[in-house]
């Protein structure tokens, strides 16, 4: 073994192998390397990913005015817009925006709505504590509570304000006289919504509020047990609409679960359901109605001999 | 010279302001000599639920403010272009600036979706501040056997509650509410005129935004006396007095017939109920063939300046002379849409201040008596 070859010793202690290998790893990584750095290049521009233009479709290349009908065109929360709108409809001095910002507070009220509905039991026995957990024990549970009132006032003043709006700019006229019949319905949904959330706390607030209002369905005619024609028609307190309304005579356990189902699944849906068609309607009736240009009066009788 | 200034039509305009600055100060004075109990106005005022209807008095002359600020643009325009037939050919139409190098139209992405971006930061910020600075209300836990006095709704169906003390029930809480929805409904059908599609006037939709106008000043009008002015016992309280919940109030309430009653040879009315209903439909009757006939004249009136309350004879002249716009507005609605307008108008837009002032200033109940219902 004395006349063993050097490198046969190397060899047999491994040691030129390990030599090899390390060399061939340092090889392998730093071609790696290359790759990666050159591959590296690609993603330099987010935009030219696969999983970005998977996402978006379309090049955010702004000087292209198609690219800037197809970002409104091809997403699915901006395609009821339509992709160009009349230049003065961007002045916020005629709309005032109060549709758009009823609809955001809509949704404002939805996300409060769903995180608030994590800590309230609909039950008489705890609705109330579950108030004061909410206010005193939750993180920003008092902050998520007011919101969701004051969004529910607000949305009752910019539906106003927005009927209003159509009012002032004869909006509601051909081709729109079906969308204002819908927004009629959509205002009398809102009122109902924020009516229904008043007795959720469960408190002296809401408790007499429900009572005085829940007291008028006494009173419908042939509906309610002290309307006129109820006695007639065999109606008690304990069968007429007041009764259905509270799921007994007095505003009680059944009247929260209900007033809580009205409030958290009944009405919003219908209301989605009409805000669906409000918005369609708003496009297929011709869009924003304005601001149009002038008639004059002058020109009235011809219209009318057009129809 | 100082006669010529005041002449023109921009010293008038701001004469007028100053005139309208003070009015409004000296009532402002004196509501606030009147106050008794700054107090008490402050505990209504500052009350949580009450701060939107606070709001509202201030945003809703804000928001009629900005209509008719652009309402008055547009009516000059269509002044300017109605005596001038070769600008009305070529002019953009709109008090809005165009160029002719503009494009009519603009992309909603970014010029309409950053607007809406900002509206929602606003709102947003909005609700935070106004949710971190003021409490949600959270009484007591709910007792049936503690009235609350007041007892009231919800701020916005507080005008329901307040037609509760001039009509029963069965109207305020359901009919009215329900012919208010449908009259709503049919407005767009019933309003006949083409002109003001999509732009603010006045001038060419007078009485169609007054109507609008007056019963939305009327719901909010309703909104106010319940939210200020009942206090306890659902007692007027003038703002300013403090809410006694010791007060008697000696309402005498008496119906019509029974005051008519006191007249020699009517003393039947008293007794006889067939003659009570009689009488009823009689004065109903006649409140909407009265009703019908002040609507008819009012669609036609030109526009009603303030001067003529001063001067008689430009009043009568107004009262007098119809205007040939409005006749011919009138012309071009259908005997359907004129009937079903007016039953709406009499029955909420005149009937509702009426029966108000009839019950707040007469105290009268009913003026229809019948055994099965009462109006």
């Amino acid at each position: 073994m004395a006349e063993n070859d050097p490198k046969e010793t190397k060899q047999l202690t491994g040691e030129k192998t390990n030599v090899g290998l390390v060399e061939r790893a340092k090889d392998t990584a730093m071609s790696l390397k290359d790759r990666a750095l050159e591959e590296a290049k690609d993603y330099k521009d987010p935009q030219q990913t696969q999983v970005w233009k998977s996402i978006f479709r379309v090049s955010h290349e702004r000087s292209d005015p198609r690219n800037r009908s197809l970002a409104i065109l091809s997403n699915v929360f901006l395609h009821l817009h339509p992709a160009k709108i009349n230049r003065d409809a961007v002045r916020y001095q005629y709309t005032w925006g109060m549709g758009g910002i009823t609809f955001y507070l809509f949704i404002v009220l939805t996300f409060t709505g769903v995180l608030l509905m994590f800590y309230y039991h609909p039950s008489k026995v705890v609705a109330f504590r579950d108030i004061l957990l909410m206010e005193h024990d939750v993180p920003f549970g008092k902050l998520l509570r007011n919101m969701h009132r004051w969004a529910a006032h607000l949305m009752v003043i910019t539906t106003w304000l927005h009927m209003f709006r159509v009012v002032l700019t004869g909006s509601y006229k051909k081709p729109r006289e079906f969308n204002w019949c819908v927004g009629v319905v959509l205002l009398v949904l809102t009122l109902l919504l924020s009516f229904t959330g008043y007795l959720l706390p469960d408190d002296q607030l809401g408790f007499w509020a429900v009572t005085v209002g829940t007291n008028m369905a006494r009173a419908t005619p042939m509906l309610g047990n002290e309307g006129p024609f109820g006695a007639q028609l065999g109606l008690t307190p304990y069968n007429d609409v007041r009764f259905g309304l509270l799921g007994g005579s007095i505003v009680d356990a059944n009247a929260l679960l209900r007033a809580y189902i009205w409030h958290c699944i009944g009405i919003p849906l219908v209301a989605s359901i009409f805000m669906a068609v409000h918005f369609w309607r708003i496009r297929k009736d011709g869009g924003i109605s304005g601001p149009a240009p002038v008639m004059l009066e002058s020109e009235m009788k011809v219209l009318k001999k057009k129809k | 010279m100082s006669a010529i200034v005041e002449q023109s039509p921009q010293a008038t305009s701001r004469r007028n302001r100053w005139i309208g600055l003070v009015v409004v100060l000296v009532l402002l004075a004196l509501f606030a000599y009147s106050v008794q109990d700054w107090h008490q106005i402050w505990t209504i005022v500052s009350a949580p639920d009450n701060v939107p209807i606070v709001a509202m008095l201030f945003l809703v002359p804000f928001f009629t403010w900005l209509g008719i600020k652009q309402a008055r643009a547009n009516d000059k325009l269509i002044v300017d272009l109605e005596g001038d037939k070769d600008l009305a050919k070529t002019h953009h139409r709109k008090a809005e600036p165009w160029r002719p190098g503009w494009a009519k139209e603009l992309h909603v992405w970014p010029y309409l979706v950053r607007i809406e971006f900002l509206a929602a930061v606003i709102v947003t910020v909005i609700l935070y501040v106004w949710s971190i600075t003021l409490n949600a209300p959270l009484e007591e836990p709910a007792n049936p056997n503690l009235t609350m006095n007041p007892s009231k709704a919800p701020w916005y169906f507080l005008g329901l509650q307040e037609m509760l003390v001039y009509f029963d029930p069965w109207i305020a809480g359901v009919v009215m509410p329900s012919i208010i929805m449908i009259g709503l409904m049919v407005f767009p059908y019933v309003d006949s005129n083409p002109l003001g599609n999509g732009y603010y006037t006045i001038r060419q939709r007078r009485f169609a935004v007054n109507m609008f106008g007056w019963g939305f000043l009327m719901w909010i009008l309703l909104i106010f006396i319940g939210t200020f002015i009942r206090g306890p016992g659902w007692i007027w309280f003038w703002p300013g007095e403090t809410w006694d919940h010791n007060t008697v109030v000696f309402d005498r309430n008496r119906d019509l017939h029974e005051i008519v009653a006191g007249i020699p040879g009517l003393g039947l009315l008293q007794t006889n109920w067939v003659a009570k209903m009689i009488f009823g439909a009689i004065i109903v009757g006649g409140f909407y063939i009265i009703g019908g006939i002040f609507f008819h004249w009012l669609m036609k009136r030109g526009k009603f300046r303030p001067r003529y309350l001063i001067s008689p004879r430009e009043f009568l002249a107004w009262a007098r002379n119809s205007d040939p716009f409005e006749e011919k507005l009138l012309a071009n609605t259908s005997m359907l849409q004129y009937m079903t307008f007016q039953f709406f108008a009499i029955s909420v837009l005149l009937a509702m201040p009426v029966k108000l002032f009839l019950r707040l200033v007469f105290t009268i109940k009913y003026v229809w008596v019948t055994p099965w219902f009462n109006i």
